[in-house]
């Protein structure tokens, strides 16, 4: 089935099967590596993207389901880490083997612009579903409250800048 | 392990076509040579530094990343010593060649303890030729020259020039002798023992590929690999032709593997156009499986069979010092306790996953492995192929923590793109493959009696041990030492051991051996302490100031086991005893602290953690305080940090809820809604490392800091609560994270 998707404020046609989830229409049709399989069951958060801005999962999210809701990936934050999270994150040095990073980025900037100055409770709500086999949750807890600091300071940064390419292969 | 490789060790030099030099050094493998009883390979050249011309400087990072952050510490060590600024290194990432590299694996944590001086003296002796290079273009004694960020000056005639600029003159030169070398004092350096952050971090959060799952070739297939459910099972027979007419199916075909689950398992291998393609087609898979005799074990019939091992007289001893039997008649305070814990499945994040290419009789592979040496020979081993015909080179790994030693998916990824000759093959596993087919932490039993004499010190100590094993040996890493403390430090102990045969495929998973036996030594260590009416801790150091009783030498003439060192392990506790506030903490209701210690893999921990515990057993974690041991360097704070706050966060998963049931052979567990690892709101709101200065060799963190906390938790569990926590995981007697 052809499906054209906005991804990182560009369109993007691709023909997949319908149940195809959109993590593997981003990683293997559009070459998006940044979004991450870790359980394929909505478990563990590597998957997250942006929704129309909300945090989903993209392993339980067919290609049909999409549907006009602009899509963002990490590489839709930035590409040159200038997102007020992934700067903070860069200034914690959060990750250890980073695999689920991207999924904890993606909840991460949903929250801060729901809640742009999150407590401790808010941000463990909003990232229970995000696993880090690693333990790095006090660097993220951390990089979040110094990420709203840095959103505050810059809010023009927080919009999503779109990436250099996004094309179907 | 270092002093042989000062001496056989020799620097390589060779000039790069650009111009510039490109610096190695021969780093005798003497691991794989031991192993294979032969001698050292020839010499060959390598690189771990590349100078070109503009002063541009490439590092090589020799050892397998999967988050323990040597890609970053290996560098920085090279860097310090020839002095250039770390924001002018870039770094490359080693494939797989031990003759070139030495050793290369990320396991036992041993990255650092193998590599600290080796990878200090080739930055050093690079530094060294610069400068006599640049001597003796000026005519000067090299003694007055002097070096910083990448350049040699002579401040005596007020010159200098960059390391660039004189690169290929340094290559001319002969190379010195490693032993020789003069290194760094510590007052000097610049780089180690500095917060730096990981090489790869920037990649990691703009989502550019990093990962052995990002990995692509053009043409590539991607694979998935059907195994028997039931542990040792074959294919029977199955649907292949049905599955060969399935969207984007290439190939479908039966592997008779060779039985061995480190190697090569048989099962169905689908390969297609994309794996959504695979997977989809996986679901039509029918398999008629020959289970095997695997298929009548279960955790129930386990359990069954250590509680009637445990009324019998254990079928070996481990060690007899005393007479534990009289010593627990006469003790005026006494302990008993049965403890068990569950088989454990490692759950990295990346699921297993790797590229191989076979062509023209060429196998190519891209793998993450833990254990990249012992790939290279069940390559060549299992499909046949020859060294010279085979590449390794070395991804990112999601996750490592023990599950990537074992290169099962890397075989079965070369074997399936040698039947698919050709094309190159991405094997990706699902959660579920990775949680039926792991090689699990072994659980066990241990049944304790202990005793204390009328002065409140801990006099005797018998564990029967019900393991897994042939009768002779143990499983992987089921085993335990003669020295496992507190062992040599109680004047009459017995050691017993008995096993049961088991057909589940075991192995090291983070601080293997440790991760259990930490929980049920620090434990039971506390209930004397409390039978005792002593202070847990002080019970600690009291025991530690013990006359260590000495083993004979082993059967074969080799020494005994050494037991841990009571001075470090007392400094440890003491630190943390001071750090955490451990005398002047009220315990009140449902609150307390707890105190652990241990030793492994070089490295001496104590933790205290402070917890609370509802009448409804939520438990929660507010503070942790680590101590660490581990030398006279950290040579990266910023990583070291992260390291044992990741060893708090897995020790609270092994506690809490992680639990690998087996039933008719196979594993229950599916994915991570049947195995919660610790999640945010879990996570203690403070998580304290500290590491004592000491003039100890230095030694790696990637496990040592985890094993100390499994017994802080619970005992602080007991000081709030009164309850003892015996069997693992927390969750089936009720408790969770508040």
């Amino acid at each position: 089935m052809p499906y054209t998707f906005t991804v990182n404020g560009r369109a993007a046609t691709v023909d997949v099967p319908a149940d195809m989830p959109l993590l593997w229409v981003l990683r293997d049709v559009l070459d998006l590596k940044g979004t991450k399989f870790g359980c394929g069951m909505a478990q563990c958060g590597a998957c997250t993207v942006h929704l129309d801005g909300e945090p989903t999962r993209a392993c339980v999210t067919p290609a049909s389901a999409v549907g006009a809701r602009k899509v963002t990936t990490i590489e839709g934050l930035s590409t040159d880490a200038t997102h007020p999270v992934q700067q903070a994150w860069l200034a914690h040095d959060v990750p250890q083997c980073g695999y689920c990073q991207a999924g904890q980025i993606m909840s991460a900037a949903a929250l801060l612009v729901k809640k742009p100055n999150p407590t401790d409770a808010d941000i463990d709500t909003a990232m229970a579903g995000n696993l880090c086999r690693c333990g790095t949750y006090l660097r993220i807890r951390a990089a979040i409250h110094d990420a709203a600091t840095r959103g505050r300071t810059s809010r023009a940064a927080a919009e999503p800048k779109p990436p250099a390419t996004v094309t179907p292969r | 392990m270092t002093a042989p490789m000062h001496r056989r060790s020799f620097l390589q030099i060779s000039a790069l076509a650009s111009g510039g030099v490109l610096i190695g050094f021969y780093l005798p493998p003497v691991l794989e040579a031991q192993q294979a009883g032969t001698p050292p390979p020839p010499l060959a050249p390598n690189a771990f530094i590349k100078i070109l011309p503009d002063g541009k400087v490439i590092l090589t990072a020799k050892n397998p990343e999967v988050g323990q952050g040597i890609r970053t510490s290996l560098p920085m060590l090279l860097a310090d010593e020839l002095d250039v600024d770390w924001s002018a290194v870039t770094y490359e990432q080693a494939d797989v060649d031990p003759v070139k590299y030495g050793p290369q694996s990320a396991g036992g944590s041993t990255g650092t303890p193998t590599n600290y001086m080796p990878m200090r003296q080739v930055g050093a002796a690079a530094r060294q030729m610069l400068i006599a290079a640049a001597a003796t273009s000026w005519n000067v004694p090299p003694a007055e020259c002097s070096t910083a960020s990448g350049r040699v000056t002579h401040a005596g005639s007020n010159r200098s020039v960059g390391y660039g600029e004189i690169a290929a003159k340094a290559a001319a030169l002969p190379p010195p002798d490693l032993a020789t070398v003069k290194l760094k004092d510590k007052k000097d350096f610049k780089i180690i023992g500095t917060k730096v952050p990981g090489v790869d971090v920037r990649k990691i959060v703009t989502g550019q590929p990093a990962f052995a799952i990002d990995f692509t070739l053009p043409g590539m297939l991607s694979a998935v690999y059907e195994k028997c459910p039931v542990f040792g099972g074959k294919v029977a027979s199955a649907n292949l032709d049905e599955i060969k007419a399935l969207p984007g199916v290439k190939h479908v075909f039966v592997v008779d593997g060779v039985g061995d689950p480190n190697t090569l398992v048989g099962g169905v291998a689908i390969v297609a156009d994309t794996w959504y393609q695979a997977k989809t087609a996986r679901t039509k898979l029918k398999v008629v499986w020959d289970e095997g005799p695997t298929a009548s074990q279960s955790s129930e019939g386990f359990k069954t069979q250590a509680t009637q091992l445990s009324t019998q007289t254990p079928a070996q001893w481990i060690r007899q010092d005393g007479d534990v039997d009289a010593a627990l008649t006469s003790a005026p305070a006494k302990a008993e306790g049965a403890y068990s814990y569950p088989f454990v499945s490692h759950a990295q994040l990346e699921p297993e996953v790797c590229t191989a290419k076979f062509d023209n009789g060429k196998l190519e592979v891209w793998a993450p492995s833990q254990t990249p040496g012992a790939a290279l020979n069940s390559l060549i081993k299992i499909l046949g192929v020859t060294p010279e015909n085979l590449t390794l080179h070395q991804l990112r790994g999601g996750g490592g923590f023990g599950r990537r030693l074992y290169n099962d998916y890397v075989v079965e990824a070369a074997w399936i793109a040698k039947v698919v000759n050709g094309a190159p093959v991405k094997l990706l596993w699902t959660r579920e493959d990775d949680m039926a087919h792991d090689l699990y932490r072994p659980g066990g039993f241990h049944y304790l009696k202990g005793g204390v004499d009328g002065s409140g010190k801990l006099v005797a100590w018998r564990d029967h041990f019900v393991t897994y094993g042939n009768g002779k040996q143990t499983a992987a890493t089921a085993g335990m030492g003669p020295v496992e403390f507190p062992a040599a430090y109680v004047p009459n102990l017995a050691l017993g051991m008995s096993m049961m045969p088991l057909g589940v495929p075991t192995g090291a998973m983070r601080a293997p051996g440790s991760n259990a036996l930490a929980f049920v030594m620090q434990s039971f260590i506390d209930e004397l302490a409390h039978a005792a009416k002593k202070d847990p801790l002080q019970f600690r150091l009291d025991l530690l100031n013990t006359p260590v009783i000495a083993l004979p030498p082993q059967a074969d003439g080799r020494p005994a086991p050494t037991p841990l060192n009571a001075d470090r392990m007392k400094a440890v506790l003491q630190a943390a005893r001071d750090k955490s506030g451990w005398a002047t903490a009220k315990s009140g209701k449902g609150r307390g602290l707890g105190v652990g210690c241990h030793f492994s893999h070089r490295g001496y921990f104590a933790a205290v953690a402070d917890v609370s515990v509802s009448a409804s057993k939520a438990v929660t974690v507010h503070r942790i305080v680590v101590v660490g041991d581990i030398g006279a360097q950290i040579i990266n704070p910023l990583n070291a940090e992260n390291q044992v706050q990741g060893g708090v966060i897995e020790a609270m998963s092994l506690l809490m809820n992680w639990e690998i049931t087996i039933d008719k052979g196979r594993v229950v567990q599916s994915n991570f809604h049947q195995y919660q690892p610790t999640r945010m709101p879990h996570a203690p709101a403070v998580i304290e490392a500290h590491f004592l200065e000491t003039d100890n060799p230095v030694t790696g963190l990637g496990e040592p800091a985890l094993p100390p906390v499994l017994g802080a938790i619970v005992n602080a569990v007991y000081t709030a609560s009164g309850a003892r926590i015996r069997d693992l995981p927390m969750a089936k007697s009720g408790y969770s994270w508040a």
